[in-house]
């Protein structure tokens, strides 16, 4: 039993000695190259933690100023005017709701039927590739753009100012987003489920209304939900489609108060008052756009 | 295409029944209803494109190119011209670029590469989209009453030691460019950040491990491996925050200063092209809305083009990984 142990252990001598002979692969932490990860890495982490820096002073500037002005007035009264206290912006929070809805109606059934065409009819053919490429490249246009083309189409032909305008162009904005998140859902669906239901005999639409549609439905919500609350916090392009008023809305063809024009127009006002209703205005809509982009996380979670 | 192909089924009296001709009809119309409205995206785009360019038509006549090289903007004298807006659009996005997109791919980086555990990552990487969800105008209001205040007493300090140096040859008032192209570094920081991590994720992992296997230190990996291969993916991200940039709105109207002038500082009130139009689009005569259309055209191009370039990097940088998988 002895001599294994014998050779086995000046075999190990042996090995010891042959790694002695080589270079450590162990790094010494001061080397150079060491010393240059070791900063590299350093400075990503400053560089992250900086990033994160303008979300929590946002926040914490909107609880601070904006939350202290929160109360049931400012959330139902009309907005001052220049040397008033007091005041509020419900008719900019009623405006917003009204705009984004007609955004939404608009928006969602041209949306989700383009998808259906992309995603499931011919999602090989011409049309669909320039059509996935303009959705895509209208996700980078500017939102003051939209602003300018509603006012020449629309404002400037029913010579007034609307919460008509406002939404439409707001549903020119939210319908790429739409278009492509709900075309991404439907292209998620197994092929086997669409497979078995050809093979029930459906037509292709009821296999899109009857399986698709319903599979898909929580990453299609998901994606409206984001344009929702994209479309919430845009104001460029209601400047001049809705403009603003002073007053609760009463037709949809008439100048149309926002949260987001609001605080333009407040913030630059030398009063006070309206300074702190702009960041009262701030905390609300950013408080609507978190909600619904709260909701998407937790539809999308759902199911993936 | 035969008529009734399920004719025999229908005599056999089984429960379940062929498609009826409603169904068909339906069906039909159905199909006819998608292709339209996927027609419609392609006939809003032209629409946008014609409506705005027709709108311009009177001002391109008058004005002709020179409204490009000009730098007047006098609605008295009718003389228009956005020198100093495209030079503001494009200095203004350059700087946010530059620090957005430093920042956005160092965070591309530090949510790939294993610096956190995957569900710190994950924790980050919805804050860094929360920023993206923060609204334009709450941005800017930050940006008046947050950031300029901050930044000036640097700012003049910096034009008070630095002052021989064109980029602070001016001192900070109150609005002006570099509150501005800080405000949009921020905004454009999400979407460089996330399409960085986009194209760091589909690197596949035997790459990063060949490396280490090599013996490279972790930012030898990153700097002579990763960052390499999703070289076209970054350039992507960088090329369509940049186009985000551009067209960056109400935040730039609020900071900016709208004021009419070409300067190196920093420091300076300046204009962009999406401000000139916010702020003077809601007030103008008939005469300055179709020298405002030519500017909006102007833009128009601008950012198809960007976008357009930034989407075609895009898809070269997926199809490379298509054709090495």
């Amino acid at each position: 039993m002895s001599a294994p142990d014998l050779s086995l252990e000046s075999n190990l001598h042996n090995l010891e000695r042959a790694l002695d002979a080589r270079p450590s692969l162990q790094r010494s932490p001061l080397e150079a190259r060491a010393l240059k990860s070791g900063v590299l890495t350093g400075l990503t982490w400053v560089a992250a933690l900086i990033a994160a820096v303008p979300l929590f002073s946002v926040i914490y500037m909107l609880f601070v100023e904006g939350g202290s002005r929160l109360s049931w007035e400012t959330l139902t009264a009309l907005p001052p005017s220049a040397f008033d206290l007091g005041g509020g912006f419900g008719n900019a929070i009623v405006g917003t709701i009204v705009m984004v809805g007609i955004a939404t109606l608009i928006s969602l059934p041209l949306g989700i039927l383009a998808a259906v065409y992309l995603a499931i009819l011919e999602p090989d053919s011409r049309l669909a590739h320039t059509v996935r490429f303009l959705a895509k490249v209208l996700t980078g246009f500017p939102s003051i753009l939209a602003g300018v083309f509603v006012y020449a189409v629309m404002v400037v032909t029913m010579k007034t100012y609307s919460a008509l305008a406002g939404g439409v162009a707001l549903a020119v904005l939210m319908l790429p987003t739409v278009i492509l998140a709900a075309e991404q859902a439907m292209a998620m669906v197994p092929k086997k489920m669409k497979d078995a239901a050809y093979g029930m005999g459906c037509t292709r639409t009821q296999v899109i209304l009857k399986v698709v549609l319903p599979t898909g439905a929580s990453g299609i919500l998901t994606g409206v939900m984001l344009a929702i609350a994209g479309a919430a916090g845009n104001s460029a392009p209601l400047l001049f489609t809705a403009l603003f008023s002073d007053y609760y809305l009463s037709s949809l063809t008439e100048p149309t108060a926002s949260l987001a024009i609001l605080i333009f127009n407040f913030s630059g006002m030398p009063y006070d008052n309206q300074i702190q209703l702009a960041w009262a205005a701030s905390l609300v809509l950013v408080l609507i756009v978190l909600v619904f982009n709260i909701l998407a996380r937790l539809i999308g979670r759902q199911k993936y | 295409m035969v008529s009734r192909p399920f004719e025999n089924l229908v005599q056999s009296g089984s429960v379940s029944g062929p498609p009826s001709g409603g169904d068909y009809a339906l069906d039909r119309g159905f199909r006819y209803l998608a292709w339209a409205s996927a027609a419609l995206i392609l006939a809003l785009v032209a629409y946008i494109v014609i409506e705005i360019g027709s709108k311009a038509l009177p001002a391109i006549a008058q004005y002709g190119l020179g409204f490009l090289t000009s730098s007047e903007w006098n609605v008295q004298t009718g003389q228009f011209g956005i020198l100093p807006q495209i030079w503001g659009t494009l200095y203004s996005s350059l700087l946010a670029l530059l620090l957005g997109g430093l920042f956005g791919i160092g965070i591309g980086i530090f949510l790939t590469q294993d610096f956190l555990p995957p569900r710190l990552a994950a924790t980050f990487r919805t804050i860094i989209e929360l920023l993206a969800a923060i609204p334009s105008v709450v941005f800017g209001l930050w940006g008046i009453y947050v950031l300029i205040p901050l930044l000036r007493p640097v700012a003049n300090w910096l034009h008070e030691v630095a002052g021989g140096i064109p980029f602070f040859s001016t001192s900070l008032s109150g609005p002006g460019l570099a509150p501005a192209a800080l405000v949009l570094a921020i905004m454009i920081l999400p979407t460089v950040a996330s399409i960085s991590v986009d194209a760091l994720r589909q690197i596949p992992y035997k790459v990063k491990e060949a490396a280490y296997g090599m013996g490279t230190t972790r930012w030898e990996a990153i700097l002579k491996v990763m960052l390499p291969t999703a070289s076209s993916g970054i350039l992507a991200a960088l090329v369509l925050g940049f186009g985000r940039a551009l067209g960056e709105t109400m935040a730039l109207a609020m900071l900016i200063g709208n004021s009419n002038q070409i300067s190196l500082s920093l420091f300076a009130p300046a204009n962009t092209l999406a401000a000139l139009l916010a702020s003077s689009f809601p007030e103008a005569g008939p005469v300055e809305i179709q020298a405002l259309m030519y500017a909006a055209l102007a833009l128009l191009t601008i950012t198809l083009i960007v976008n357009a370039v930034g989407l075609a990097v895009m898809k070269l940088a997926t199809r490379k990984f298509e054709v090495e998988r």
